[in-house]
């Protein structure tokens, strides 16, 4: 649609026109401010917590494990240099398997969400499919942060109770 | 001809004074629109509706998605 409304514009005698095809899903999955009335509705990425620990693929599990001392629960993304997601190493996982690497370890190609995802409809998805924690990226794959289930019903209950 | 451009070309041109258009349908914008963006539905583009639009300055549109 947006290249049309470019070619559109040509068309009425504008002569530097740009089209960003990404759009506002693109835009709003990174985090970047928007205007309107649903805008500061809590979603997904107003639960992501940002500060997790991630690892990379040549990680050894163990060093992974002390690394994750502070918050033990959680699951760790493993991500290259650009932080796109890889991988998702489970919290058992990264227990039970000390000397392997993260490679070795991980689930590969994770189910990602958007952070622009409503809260009823995370809590739900998430409630429906027994996932303890959703890995939040931007519509490239980079990491924006974990929302864990128990946070992402919280909020949900709060919003809604207004 | 129209330029692809991406997220941090278009924050780059918005601060050099870059017009911002959203061409998705009204209520669509209403509820949420990139900050400085006016509101031109596709079906809606004419010469009447893109007077407001300054033509020596680029300007820049977008939709939803890929669509």
């Amino acid at each position: 649609m947006s290249s049309r409304a470019a070619w559109r514009l040509e068309s009425l005698g504008f002569t530097s026109v740009f089209f960003y095809h990404p759009g506002k899903l693109d835009w709003v999955s990174a985090g970047l401010p928007v205007e309107g009335t649903a805008a500061g509705t809590p979603n997904l990425g107003t639960v992501a917590r940002r500060d997790v620990v991630t690892c990379r693929l040549n990680d050894q599990l163990s060093a992974v494990k002390a690394r994750m001392a502070a918050d033990p629960t959680g699951p760790c993304p493993v991500v290259n240099d650009q932080r796109i997601v890889l991988g998702l190493l489970r919290s058992d996982a990264i227990k039970a398997n000390g000397a392997k690497t993260a490679e070795e370890a991980m689930i590969s190609g994770p189910v990602t969400l958007r952070p622009n995802v409503a809260l009823e409809e995370i809590d739900r998805y998430l409630t429906d499919h027994k996932i303890g924690h959703a890995v939040v990226t931007t519509s490239e794959g980079e990491l924006i942060g974990l929302a864990s289930a128990d946070d992402v019903h919280r909020r949900h209950a709060e919003s809604a109770a207004g | 001809m129209p330029t692809l451009i991406d997220r941090s070309r278009v924050r780059e041109m918005l601060q050099a004074g870059a017009q911002l258009v959203e061409v998705l349908p009204r209520r669509e914008y209403d509820e949420e629109h990139l900050p400085g963006a006016i509101s031109i539905p596709l079906r809606e583009m004419s010469r009447t509706t893109t007077s407001q639009l300054d033509k020596s300055r680029p300007v820049i549109v977008y939709c939803y998605d890929y669509q």
